[in-house]
């Protein structure tokens, strides 16, 4: 068998042989990413690309080349600008200097895409955001899937204009557009045991890129508390600057939780389950010393790796220097929820 | 014949050494630097001052397998350029990433690993600097080689540094290290052959 491994009749193979799609792809991947290492070697791969962008030209090598100033050009070649339908306006944020569209749009973290923060908008163009459906799954009385357009009709869109504080120490000001969370969770009517909400994104191998790479578990999944669910500030975004959803951003749909990390912003939903146990979050599983199921903006509990004191504001310029992190990032109507709750333990 | 080799060399990792800061400068200029300039001009010196440390490692590697010698006297130009971009690398995080907030500053180098460990790569690289003149070199002999030897340390130190400030994703680290892994292999290989020799 062995010896003779092409003559074997095709219907020999039992299914336990063959190799996963997957896992196949992700092997291809590690081969892919290791021969590249070895054999033209980190230094004139390196080289060449950092040369290519000297010269002008974009940069195809993924990961090699740190913080390619590339992306804004793409965008503006494949930019989303679809107006919204209708949408009211609100008091959040109004007096916050908004984040430029294009830093919005170049600068993400959406590992499903790639890990650089320009890869989002440049490797993002495949994904198709429409049709799309959510399934609403567990504790709940109408455990059926939504389409994106009846999800549109549960209430009436509304701009809010939110801090977002990334757990690696800089921030943006949004002017998203969507609904609040709460008005689907009323939807769906949870049964007496939903205590937490699961978020599910999608992991479609054929349109995004990064998650044919084994850097975090996929699917990406996140998760609230069923109050934190609730709360009038959580929201699932469709929109910002009052446009459809880039793909880069999470499109079409996507979790916005201002008081947290940015990466509870799960994107992309295709799942939102209602259970009764604490949801095991995909950053939780990459690194449980370091990322914690809450993840509220905390400026007195360090990260292993980042200051959490101070922040840097995107779109500030080079010489703005630093601004000092706000507890819960500075929504402290949410405080009340976390009473007797120990935050440096539950960080 | 190697007096002209050398000289034209020299010139060639001249320009080529005068290239990131003039692109970052350029960016700078024509607000190109990404919606988070001070991270990349963080990252792209930092990542340019491993580069010469790693160009100025694969001198020996070179001679080794070549037995060419001319190129060996690249190796201090190499490494001065490292600095060079070692010194933006650390004033960007001083000035332009903390705005000379020494009380962050002192707390961020104590807390965080992978900052205690690229300024110790960088503490170690200033004695090399002061003693790559010719007058140190003939002054202090045979210590002079084992004092510069502590390259071997800077290099794991600045790819340790690189590896743990990366959040998940290690492929780019994994370039450099395997890097460093063949240039340090290449020496090991062949002191080991050189003892086997004498054996």
């Amino acid at each position: 068998m062995i010896l003779d491994n092409n003559k074997r009749n095709p219907s020999s193979i039992t299914p336990s042989e063959i190799t996963p799609r997957e896992i196949f792809e992700n092997r291809r991947q590690f081969i892919k990413n290791a021969g590249l290492g070895l054999a033209a070697g980190a230094l004139s791969t390196s080289l060449l690309s950092q040369a290519a962008t000297v010269v002008g030209g974009d940069t195809k090598g993924d990961g090699v080349l740190i913080g390619r100033a590339n992306a804004k050009k793409q965008v503006a070649k494949t930019g989303n600008t679809q107006k919204l339908p209708a949408f009211k306006k609100t008091s959040y944020g109004a007096d916050e200097k908004l984040t430029k569209y294009e830093d919005v749009t170049t600068y993400n973290n959406y590992y499903e895409f790639g890990t650089d923060k320009s890869d989002p908008a440049i490797h993002s163009t495949l994904f198709k955001p429409r049709p799309w459906t959510i399934s609403i799954e567990g504790e709940v009385k109408k455990a059926k899937t939504i389409s994106i357009e009846d999800f549109l009709k549960l209430a009436p869109l509304e701009e809010r204009i939110y801090r977002m504080r990334c757990v690696e120490g800089w921030s943006m000001v949004i002017p998203w557009v969507g609904l609040p969370l709460a008005s689907l969770v009323k939807w769906a009517e949870p049964t007496g045991n939903a205590k937490y909400i699961e978020f599910i994104s999608a992991n479609d191998t054929l349109t995004m890129p990064g998650v044919r790479v084994p850097v975090l578990d996929w699917p990406y999944v996140e998760g609230l508390r069923m109050d934190e669910a609730t709360h009038p500030l959580t929201l699932l975004a469709v929109g910002l600057y009052g446009e459809v959803l880039p793909n880069q951003n999470g499109a079409p749909v996507r979790l916005v939780t201002p008081w947290k990390y940015g990466f509870k912003g799960a994107k992309s939903i295709v799942k939102i389950r209602f259970v009764e146990k604490m949801p095991v979050t995909t950053w939780v599983k990459a690194g449980p010393s370091e990322y914690g199921f809450y993840a509220n903006v905390n400026p007195f509990v360090d990260h292993p790796r980042w200051t959490q004191s101070s922040e840097k504001r995107i779109g500030a310029g080079l010489f703005a220097g630093r601004i000092k992190t706000k507890m819960f990032n500075g929504y402290d109507e949410v405080g009340q929820m976390y009473a007797g709750l120990d935050l440096r333990k539950h960080f | 014949m190697f007096a002209q080799r050398i000289f034209y060399a020299k010139w060639i990792i001249w320009v080529f050494a005068l290239l990131p800061i003039t692109r970052l400068v350029w960016f700078g200029i024509n607000d190109d630097l990404t919606a988070n300039p001070v991270e990349f001009v963080e990252r792209s010196t930092g990542t340019w001052a491993l580069v010469f440390l790693l160009l100025s490692l694969s001198m020996t590697p070179i001679r080794l397998i070549t037995k060419q010698v001319w190129q060996i006297q690249l190796r201090r130009l190499l490494g001065l350029w490292m600095f060079f971009y070692a010194c933006l690398h650390l004033t960007t995080y001083v000035w332009l990433d903390y705005g000379f907030m020494w009380q962050d500053i002192v707390k961020d180098i104590i807390k965080h690993p992978y900052v205690i460990v690229g300024f110790s790569a960088y503490l170690l690289t200033i004695p090399l600097v002061i003693t790559s003149n010719n007058t140190m070199i003939k002054r202090l002999k045979s210590k002079w080689k084992t004092l510069h030897q502590s390259v071997y340390l800077i290099s794991i130190l600045a790819i340790l540094h690189f590896w743990w400030l990366v959040k998940k994703d290690v492929t780019e680290p994994f370039y450099y290290a395997s890097v460093l892994v063949i240039l340090l292999g290449i020496r090991v290989y062949f002191f080991l052959k050189k003892v086997n020799k004498q054996v």
